[in-house]
């Protein structure tokens, strides 16, 4: 007798994703579909795509979607929130995006203890723009405008971001996950979850920052990439969860 | 309710909620201030949405948020913080969004001054963001206009899906007169928002609310469409008033707190045997280019009178179609001109006619 033990998630549409092959968006995009499937609120979410590679996601996330200016998805779901405070809202941001042009944005929703979501792919490079310094590009990461490597004396250091926004005491979750193996793919799962979980029940702001590989623009093969995602990347952004206020809720 | 003394600030903050404003987002600047402040209040205790954003920025994309959710969403601010709007307007009229942008102007360029002005008439009329766009723009010159104005403000924005904006001077914002909120405003018909991301739809009925159209064939067909809606708008909704016209040998192009300027200047010539009428544009977009054709034979020229050094002129030129004379008279920085300022500019325009 067949049995069906895997299948697409409902939470994304049949939509052909325009990712390159072998980065990790794909995966953090299966992962939130899953999750809006398992907690059944795909037909209760709002999602903000930035700009960026994930500037088509409204494309591929079986909900309501809005898309958002370069840098504005917090404020963006802000507005959403607070006008439908009964739809799940998540915003699908990248490094730059929200670590350079809209760190304000991401900040100020945080310290207002915004109940939304906020899923953070952190690739150390701007991806869409042909891979250019991000504020997250480590130290001698050679990108396009960072020619002979990042220095720290000219750019200063990587910012870190999830260590950041656990600063912010409205702040109610605040993890770093990795996709560079099977393992971490499952517990990055659970951290989202968490952070859907925590909003439903309206614990207030949730950001999971993602670990993820842009094989193109770092000049690697897909397993190249994964392996110095795992050892260059965790190595100065730690995994772990950088903020749990669950708790002190209950 | 009848008639009350409000402060112009004031009196928008109460006929923005009085016209259906659910959520309102602003950021603090001078001489906008007592809209948010009265908002702060009124929204939070009326279950409405009140949020103090952390820049124009910021309160614009919010505005889009709530706009593309569906709600009524407004915000207010002054000529530099609607500078830094910009950007989100662009995106809110590319998106189709309704929404309603207060604009209490005050002097620049830059930081400029905090006192009346209307420099800001190209960045309104021309749009300061990117892209082919065009935002529906009132420019009232009383507190019972601009009253009714705001109140129609978001049926005019959800019929054409179209950020309106209301432009007044720091004059009109920060003085008082009598109004009366609950005259009634005409209503448009109104379909539900059926683009609105409202977070029940999946599948292919969900919902998207973007400005994203990278085929250029795409992005000509959705502008061309834009288009079409702004040729509709010039059509349908162009407002003015037409004072003294009948018999005139002037007129004055002028409106906000400098028609008001000038209506003082038409009794002082009148009292001198010059006849001078005056149109004034309500709506500074779409441009009021049907009242030149109402400008009688008599008339030997146009004034054009701005507090600004010259924005509006370019619209008269362009109405007028080389018809008539036309000369300028402007005061910017926030100088308010004498009635007699005026007088002496008509009087010089007839030694050259």
């Amino acid at each position: 007798m067949n049995q069906i033990v895997y299948k697409k998630t409902k939470g994304l549409t049949d939509t052909e994703l325009s990712y390159c092959p072998g980065c990790t968006h794909g995966i953090i995009h299966k992962l939130i579909g899953e999750i809006l499937e398992e907690l059944n609120v795909i037909d209760r979410s709002i999602g903000v795509a930035s700009v960026g590679c994930s500037v088509f996601s409204y494309y591929y996330f079986n909900c309501d979607m809005q898309q958002a200016a370069h840098g504005r998805s917090c404020a963006v779901a802000t507005g959403i929130k607070r006008s439908r405070p009964d739809s799940i809202v998540f915003t699908y941001q990248g490094d730059g995006d929200l670590g350079s042009i809209g760190i304000a944005e991401a900040i100020h929703a945080a310290n207002r203890g915004e109940n939304i979501t906020v899923i953070l792919a952190n690739n150390a490079i701007y991806g869409m723009t042909g891979g250019q310094m991000a504020p997250t590009t480590l130290i001698g990461q050679k990108t396009t405008t960072s020619q002979a490597g990042r220095s720290e004396a000219l750019h200063g250091l990587p910012m870190k971001i999830s260590e950041i926004f656990a600063q912010i005491p409205k702040a109610a979750y605040v993890e770093r996950v990795s996709l560079h193996n099977p393992q971490h793919v499952l517990k990055a799962k659970k951290a989202l979850k968490k952070a859907f979980t925590y909003q439903m029940e309206k614990k207030g702001f949730t950001m999971i920052e993602f670990i993820s590989t842009c094989p193109v623009n770092w000049g690697m093969t897909p397993n190249e990439a994964l392996k110095w995602a795992k050892e260059s990347m965790i190595e100065y952004f730690p995994l772990g969860v950088y903020k749990d206020s669950g708790d002190e809720h209950e | 309710m009848g008639k009350v003394l409000m402060k112009g600030n004031e009196a928008i903050a109460l006929a923005a909620v009085k016209g259906g404003c659910d959520a309102f987002f602003g950021y603090p600047i001078t001489p906008q201030n007592e809209i948010p402040e009265f908002l702060s209040k009124y929204m939070n205790e009326h279950g409405k949405v009140f949020v103090q954003a952390e820049s124009e920025v910021a309160a614009i994309n919010m505005v889009y948020g709530a706009a593309g959710s569906g709600v009524r969403a407004m915000t207010s601010s002054s000529s530099p913080g609607i500078a830094l709007k910009q950007e989100g307007i662009s995106y809110i009229a590319a998106a189709e969004l309704p929404c309603l942008i207060v604009n209490v102007m005050r002097g620049g360029p830059g930081l400029g001054g905090i006192q009346p002005s209307q420099a800001d008439y190209k960045q309104i009329t021309r749009g300061g963001g990117n892209g082919d766009y065009q935002v529906i723009a009132f420019a009232p010159e009383n507190l019972q206009e601009t009253v009714d104005v705001v109140k129609e403000s978001f049926e005019i924005a959800d019929f054409y899906r179209n950020p309106v904006m209301i432009a007044v001077d720091g004059l009109i914002g920060q003085m008082m007169e009598p109004v009366d909120l609950d005259r009634p405003i005409r209503k448009r018909n109104l379909e539900e928002k059926k683009w609105a991301t409202t977070g029940q739809s999946t599948g292919e009925n969900r919902r998207i609310v973007t400005s994203i159209h990278l085929d250029p064939y795409d992005l000509e067909r959705h502008s061309m469409k834009l288009f079409a809606k702004y040729q509709k708008i010039k059509e349908n909704e162009q407002r003015y008033e037409l004072i003294n016209m009948k018999d005139a040998q002037f007129i004055i192009v002028a409106y906000g707190s400098m028609s008001r300027i000038c209506r003082s200047s038409i009794e002082l010539l009148s009292e001198q045997g010059i006849k001078v009428g005056m149109i004034r544009p309500i709506t500074i977009w779409p441009y009021p280019k049907k009242a030149f054709d109402e400008i009688p034979a008599s008339v030997k020229g146009i004034l054009c009178a701005e507090l600004s050094t010259g924005q509006m002129i370019d619209d008269v030129l362009i109405s007028n179609n080389g018809r008539w004379k036309v000369n300028f008279f402007g005061r910017t920085g926030g100088v308010l001109p004498e009635p007699e300022e005026i007088v002496e500019a008509i009087k010089k325009m007839m030694g050259e006619v």
